[in-house]
């Protein structure tokens, strides 16, 4: 009895060791046991990107390599943050934004850092300017997206205006994400509540439910399977020609088609537009904030700034970064975006959202 | 014994318990069960707890009652290719929720096939759900009760014909009695994997629909409302725990003493007209149910804008312009395999200790330790997950930036596959013939060799080739802690998912379709190993 067990356990631990020996050896140099020091590790949302090359020339700086964590969605992964307060998981975390800033600092999450080169990016976005506790990185807007085609066969113009939405000739024409479970539905809530007030915008929803406004769940289920514009909702045969989306997505359908298109399929309504500013912070407890400080003043170094709109699809913050192509010829400004101070978003944000959902989802 | 029970104490109960006790504590300390009570009166939380049990009825009901017939004709029936199909059911239930969500998406959503064909949508509808959960479980009810099925002596009910029985007599006085404990045992996982559903009612429930287990989710990752996740995960491992109490009963009497054939002398050819339109009618349903979603896949992952090609699949050897990944997407099948591997060594070594010790007692603590290692199975990914976050922080266990933190969970889910693989098989080695050989004078060596190892070697290949699958699908725990650098195979697919233009969608699409075949080239190699000997569970 004993020898069998004996033997079956030996059978089993060699092949375990074995398999672990042969993964361990080529994954030592991510995993970083003996170069805890020359490593930062940047927490992120599942969005970030960066190129190899950018990230290359950070190390040959600074002499740190980054290591990126890539924690969930944007709100899920400051919750993490929350969470595990006071023993974070890495050293700078990117991809706070204004509507879940204020929930980040009153935990602390934060230690202040003033980065240098800050003088290069317009005060408006900066949010903590007193406390230096977070920078701003990119700022991007969530704007409704329009079909192209869809408007110039039915010699309809495209609605630019959230009070267009609400028009007639443009009944059952728009879907939305429902903003409890996605971010540019939020965003898409938070902008109307700035634009008609903490009284008016329950009367506007009202109005956009009686002209057929849809909501599903996700930005993915909405831009792909039921907009019209977009290649995965022609596939899908989506059959709504407006949606909520980024003010970015049209140079994206343009980068991912194949051939690559002369012009972007859909347009933006430039008048519907909420501003999204993503912040970084150095994290409270960091192992390694020196390194964690160098990353975020290269993260508005120009190099990295203007590496990211073809990453992340968002806009650089600081003043002497170029835009590529891409975004100056598909893109759009937008000149008056909504907006709106963090410790409103997080103080009413619940509320909001329940009033929202009996509004629209009943 | 003390190897699994520590990893279980460390890598499941420890980090459960913390995150759940940070919800069931007030900052201070003080034990806040009011919060129960309070929870379990909202009219929101009811509506999910209603849900969360009528959908899983349903769909255990709806399972049973199509995939019964399947595995009756996987018993009885030879017909060619069976072995093929045998392997092709059971892809689905080692696939990622993401991947069946667009599958089925692509099936019965807006422009999905049936859209197409007859203007039918079921998105958005609970009926989609009951759909994939029925896709999902097929394989355990064929694989369960075909499984016995197949090695039961037809000749006891010819006996009992022979005695006077009719035909429904015999059946019900003979065949019924025998292959009970484990219909039931077959519906108690698939009400246990329905109700703790999160992927599939993630994806294709859209607001209207929550299980608990998504509510959980959604609690703790959104609201981070601790204290209402953590009463929703006390009343969730209370019914789970019920369920496998249920169950490890059910396997029990399951285990008395059958007298059992090979299946190989139990399946013919069918004949007469009611046993043919009966093969028909069950490869009628797999196809519907099985073959089309995966079709579907298949069938997008070539479709690209000037006709069938292969240029999502070329597009996955690059890295592409705007960097989804550091890396090709095709390097997240090396990822995959690689996690997966070890994942699989650490759930056969917990595993196979664990069922070792289990084979030689049957003590009340043993059991108690049996069911227990089946919790993980039942056990939200998510407080798994944020549980690791806040116990795992610390040297020498400060896990959450390393690699090995993605198949030690992958192997939590995998242990409860190899235990109930190998336990029958140890259980139903004949001491006597161990003893016989040692009469004619072998040594216990050679007697274990000779007796024990050619029984044991073919039940350890197939533990392993089940964790395996399981772990190179596993979506929930994986997707908290895969690293950009080296995503897993389903991670890749929800990512490129995410993401604007036709090009990440065709990938997202050739990429499920590699993962599909990887699964179901590993379960057709183990239905080659599979002997009248290795009669484990799955």
């Amino acid at each position: 009895m004993s020898t069998k067990k004996a033997a079956a356990v030996a059978l089993v631990a060699a092949l375990g060791v074995t398999t672990l020996a042969a993964c361990g050896s080529d994954k030592a140099d991510t995993a970083g046991e003996g170069t805890k020091s020359k490593t930062v590790t940047l927490v992120s949302h599942d969005s970030f990107n960066a190129s190899k090359e950018v990230l290359a020339e950070f190390t040959e700086q600074t002499g740190y390599t980054v290591k990126v964590l890539k924690s969930g969605d944007a709100g899920e992964a400051v919750n993490k943050e929350i969470l595990t307060k006071g023993s974070p998981q890495g050293d700078v975390f990117f991809g706070i934004d204004n509507t879940l800033l204020s929930r980040g600092l009153d935990n602390g999450l934060f230690e202040p850092y003033e980065a240098k080169g800050l003088d290069r990016i317009p005060a408006e976005l900066q949010l903590d300017k007193a406390k230096h506790r977070v920078t701003p990185i990119d700022s991007g807007d969530i704007c409704v997206n329009y079909d192209k085609k869809y408007f110039a066969d039915k010699k309809l113009a495209p609605p630019q205006t959230f009070d267009d939405l609400a028009k007639p000739a443009y009944k059952d024409l728009l879907v939305v994400e429902n903003p409890e479970r996605s971010s540019p539905g939020l965003g898409f809530l938070l902008g109307t509540a700035a634009q008609y007030g903490d009284d008016g915008w329950q009367a506007y929803w009202k109005k956009l439910k009686d002209n057929g406004v849809k909501t599903v769940d996700s930005w993915e289920l909405a831009y792909n399977q039921e907009f019209s514009g977009s290649a995965g909702g022609k596939k899908a045969k989506g059959d709504r020609p407006l949606v909520v989306s980024y003010a970015s997505s049209p140079p994206v359908e343009v980068l991912y088609s194949e051939p690559q298109l002369k012009e972007a399929p859909t347009g933006v309504s430039t008048g519907t537009c909420f501003r999204q500013t993503e912040f970084a912070g150095l994290l409270n407890g960091a192992k390694n904030p020196e390194g964690g400080k160098a990353l975020i003043d290269f993260l508005i170094s120009k190099k990295f700034q203007e590496d990211m709109p073809l990453q992340m699809f968002v806009n650089p913050v600081v003043k002497d970064a170029a835009l590529p192509e891409l975004f100056t010829k598909h893109g759009e400004v937008i000149a008056k975006p909504q907006t709106m101070a963090p410790e409103k978003i997080t103080e009413k944000r619940e509320q909001w959202i329940q009033t929202w959902s009996s509004l629209v989802l009943k | 014994m003390a190897l699994p029970v520590a990893f279980f104490a460390v890598f499941f109960a420890w980090p459960v318990v913390s995150i759940v006790g940070r919800g069931v504590r007030t900052d201070d300390g003080a034990w806040q069960f009011g919060r129960i009570g309070e929870t379990l009166s909202r009219p929101d939380i009811l509506d999910v707890l209603w849900f969360t049990v009528w959908q899983a009825a349903a769909s255990t009901a709806l399972t049973l009652l199509v995939a019964l017939p399947g595995a009756y004709v996987f018993a009885r029936f030879a017909f060619p290719g069976k072995a093929v199909l045998r392997a092709v059911v059971t892809v689905p239930f080692v696939l990622p929720t993401v991947m069946v969500g667009t599958a089925f998406l692509a099936l019965v959503g807006r422009g999905g096939l049936f859209d197409e064909l007859w203007g039918v949508r079921l998105d958005t509808s609970v009926w989609a759900i009951l759909l994939a959960h029925m896709f999902f479980n097929y394989a355990v009810v064929v694989r369960t009760v075909g499984g016995l099925w197949a090695q039961l002596d037809p000749r006891q009910e010819e006996a009992a014909r022979v005695l006077g029985a009719s035909r429904w007599q015999a059946w019900r006085r003979v065949t019924l009695p025998a292959l009970a404990p484990s219909v039931a045992s077959a519906a108690l996982m698939v009400f246990l994997f329905t109700f703790t559903s999160f992927g599939v009612v993630q994806v294709l429930g859209g607001s209207a629909y929550s299980t608990m287990e998504a509510e959980i989710y959604r609690q703790t990752a959104r609201l981070l409302d601790l204290p209402t996740a953590a009463v929703l995960t006390l009343v969730q491992f209370a019914a789970v725990g019920a369920i496998l109490a249920v169950h490890a009963r059910t396997v029990r009497k399951r285990e008395s003493a059958l007298k059992l054939v090979p299946a190989e002398l139990t399946a013919r050819r069918p004949r007469g007209t009611g046993q043919w339109a009966l093969l028909g009618g069950v490869l009628l349903s797999v196809t519907l149910l099985i073959l089309l979603p995966l079709g579907v896949l298949v069938e997008r992952s070539f479709s690209t804008p000037d006709g069938y090609g292969l240029d999502y699949y070329r597009a996955l050897g690059s890295v592409d312009e705007g960097g989804t990944f550091l890396v090709p997407p095709m390097e997240a099948i090396g990822n995959s395999l690689e996690y997966a591997l070890v994942a699989t060594a650490v759930a056969l070594l917990i595993g196979g200790l664990a069922a070792a010790a289990l084979t030689r007692r049957a003590g009340r603590l043993v059991r108690g330790f049996d069911a227990l290692l089946m919790l993980p199975l039942g056990v939200s990914a998510v407080t798994v997950g944020f549980g690791f976050l806040i116990t795992l922080d610390e040297p020498p266990l400060d896990l959450r930036a390393s690699w090995i933190l993605v198949p030690l969970a992958q192997a939590l889910v995998g242990v409860p596959f190899v235990v109930r693989t190998m336990l029958p098989v140890l259980r139903a080695v004949d001491a006597r013939l161990r003893e016989a050989a040692a009469v004619l004078g072998a040594s216990p060596l050679k007697a274990w060799r000779e007796v024990d190892l050619p029984m044991v070697w073919r039940a350890l290949l197939i533990a392993a080739g089940f964790a395996f699958a399981v772990s190179l699908g596993e979506f929930g725990a994986t997707v908290f802690i895969a690293r950009p650098d080296n995503p897993t195979l389903p991670v890749a697919v929800a990512r490129l998912l995410g993401r604007p233009g036709e090009l990440n969608y065709g990938q997202a699409m050739a990429l499920s379709t590699i993962l599909m075949a990887v699964c179901a080239a590993a379960l057709l190699l183990l239905e080659r190993l599979r002997t009248e000997r290795t009669s484990g569970e799955f």
